[in-house]
């Protein structure tokens, strides 16, 4: 190849010699470990390092505790009723911040929408277990509405971020154009707006749920004793005998994961 | 509906409106235009970007709504209305048509709203297809169709619900341009086959001159004349309309003489001529006047001409040829001449020649 046609192609990364090394390294290195917890989940051995034959053991004595029932349960209705509340909020704002002329003050409301994203877990978690306490000696109240709060507010921004991407790429003028044909403001958003944004809406919902399931920092510091979720009670489980039980429960949690974000990437994906 | 109502009946009655954009600095987009629109006719507001057209047009359609003045539409005020309460339909620059609808869908929206019944709209719909030659796509998406397609879709999607006034939006200037001058041809035909006023806002003075009946050039938010569009191009009344649309020479003259709308002016050479004058007329003294390239022909030198000069440079245009001029007044003028087989030579760069100016081919402006 002379130097010339060199120069003349366009830089790619893909041509740095040693790149597919790399790659392959960087993906091991991500995938390997849970690869790996996934394999032991079906060891038939309490061993999480010796092999010792496939069984599906774990996963019935996962299945059959009442422990984690009782916390899958909650976590799975935890996160629906959060990703829901939180979508909702997500949805208005998207549609205030993308619908309308720029206004002042509109990059005060990104960075406030967006400020559980930047605010380090812990720090959240550790004002909400102070300001929940407070709340708890005031009215006496101990029940899910902390959790359901708690993970509804750090939920909002990862259910914004794709409603916001998919009506920013959304033509002010279709509105007008409803509106130019004789829609009134309601039918224009029932018939227009809403059916072109339910794409992202989709996502930013399944983003929520997938958020609020895997949360363990802020569910740890907000519970009520009792009120488990499966990941705080995986952090539980650990500080004792560790089986792979552990491992069977995070490979279910991980499917579930995989299979929310593969159908958020499916909708992103069907722009039309 | 309205076929006995007097040809000139007024459509659209824009009155003193002002349109000012507040915001970190406020922006003065229409400041004091009055028009009138004419039932039936294809009316263009034609001026640069930033020129106030557009915002013109969207106070009509009810996107805006102004700071000062009344819109009248058919004599009654739609200045407040909502778009959707207005008997009024847009085409937009992008045509913002809707991507999860099909073509007839698209077309069947405003038939929808409107609360027309499901067998009504369908015959709407399939006569606007077949007005627009649209008939085999009708059930493709929008996103399966080419630019020149979505072009007629949202076309047939304002007109399906018979508007009082049709408002376009630059809608050719995303086309290429064979395809525009197709489209200028066919809009002209739907305005006349429909018998829908027409509004169309553009900045391409060619388009304007060739489907308008008239044409109001517009200017840092000012409508500076309105007339046909060959009033427009032959006696544009002011520098800007004149400059806008097509080529000038701007000579210093001297007015001379005023009578019933016609004026006398004298030239530097001392040759007097007939001129039109624009509708308030200068008073007598120093004025600027207008002549096309293409009302003025060279000659052999002569004394007795209007205009002397030498030729600095030719250029060839293949229909034409446009000879550079220095006149004795040091001014600059340019003629154009039609090309013809075997005209080739007649004149050189660096000859002495005189220019002839054809009857009625002088304008004054007014300033």
């Amino acid at each position: 190849m002379s130097i010339a046609s060199l120069l003349q192609r366009p830089f790619s990364v893909k041509r740095i010699p040693g790149f597919a090394t790399i790659a392959i390294i960087t993906f091991f290195c991500l995938y390997a470990p849970v690869i790996i917890l996934v394999a032991y989940s079906f060891n038939a051995g309490t061993s999480l390092a010796i092999w010792e034959g496939f069984s599906l053991v774990w996963y019935q004595q996962a299945i059959a505790n009442e422990a984690v029932q009782a916390a899958g349960l909650r976590s799975l209705a935890l996160a629906s009723i959060a990703a829901t509340i939180a979508t909702v909020a997500a949805t208005m704002a998207g549609l205030a911040t993308t619908r309308k002329r720029p206004f002042k003050g509109q990059t005060a409301v990104y960075t406030l929408i967006n400020q559980p994203l930047m605010v380090p877990e812990i720090v959240t978690a550790v004002a909400l277990l102070i300001f929940f306490a407070i709340i708890k000696v005031a009215t006496g109240y101990q029940g899910m509405g902390y959790l359901i709060v708690a993970h509804t507010a750090f939920c909002i921004p990862f259910a914004y971020l794709p409603i916001r991407a998919r009506l920013q790429g959304m033509d002010l003028s279709l509105e007008r154009a409803a509106a130019d044909l004789y829609a009134t403001p309601w039918l224009t958003f029932k018939r227009i707006t809403l059916p072109i944004m339910a794409p992202g809406i989709m996502a930013g919902f399944m983003l929520a749920f997938v958020i609020s399931l895997d949360d363990v920092v802020i569910s740890e510091f907000v519970k009520t004793p009792g009120q488990e979720t499966l990941p705080t009670y995986m952090l539980g489980q650990l500080r004792r005998v560790v089986t792979p039980e552990v491992n069977a429960i995070s490979s279910v949690l991980l499917a579930i994961s995989i299979l929310f974000v593969a159908l958020f990437f499916f909708l992103n994906s069907r722009r039309s | 509906m309205n076929s006995n109502k007097p040809e000139d009946s007024v459509a659209i009655d824009v009155q003193s409106v002002t349109k000012i954009f507040k915001g970190e600095t406020e922006v003065l987009a229409l400041d004091d235009v009055s028009v009138q629109v004419r039932e039936n006719e294809f009316f263009t507001l034609l001026g640069p970007s930033g020129c106030g057209k557009t915002t013109l047009l969207r106070l009509i359609a009810g996107f805006e709504h102004p700071t000062d003045g009344r819109i009248k539409l058919h004599g009654s005020d739609i200045s407040l209305l909502p778009p959707n309460k207005r008997p009024v339909n847009t085409v937009f620059q992008n045509y913002a048509l809707f991507p999860h609808m099909t073509v007839a869908g698209n077309i069947e929206f405003g038939l929808e709203m409107m609360g027309q019944a499901k067998a009504e709209r369908s015959a709407t719909v399939d006569r606007m297809l077949a007005l627009v030659q649209m008939e085999e796509l009708k059930n493709r998406r929008i996103t399966e169709i080419s630019g020149g397609q979505q072009q007629r879709v949202a076309l047939a999607r304002a007109l399906a619900p018979h508007p009082k006034v049709l408002l376009l939006d630059e809608p050719l200037s995303a086309l290429d341009l064979k395809l525009r001058k197709e489209m200028q041809i066919e809009l002209k035909r739907l305005q006349h086959e429909t018998g829908i006023t027409f509004v169309f806002v553009t900045h391409d003075q060619e388009e304007a001159l060739t489907m308008s009946d008239r044409v109001a050039v517009m200017s840092a938010g000012k409508i500076l004349q309105v007339g046909s569009p060959r009033d427009i191009y032959d006696h544009p009344t002011d520098r800007f309309v004149a400059n806008f649309i097509g080529e000038s020479n701007f000579l210093n003259a001297e007015l001379t003489k005023v009578s019933k709308g016609k004026g006398m002016i004298k030239l530097a050479s001392g040759a007097e001529l007939d001129a039109s004058l624009p509708s308030d007329a200068p008073a007598v003294g120093p004025v600027s006047i207008l002549i096309r390239p293409e009302h003025s022909q060279l000659t052999k030198r002569s004394s007795k001409a209007p205009l002397s000069g030498s030729i600095d440079n030719i250029v060839y245009f293949g229909t034409d040829t446009h000879f550079h001029i220095t006149l004795e007044t040091s001014e600059a003028f340019t003629v154009r001449t039609q090309n013809k087989p075997g005209f080739e030579g007649a004149f050189q760069i660096g000859d002495q020649v005189s220019l002839t100016i054809e009857p009625d081919a002088v304008q004054v402006l007014k300033d």
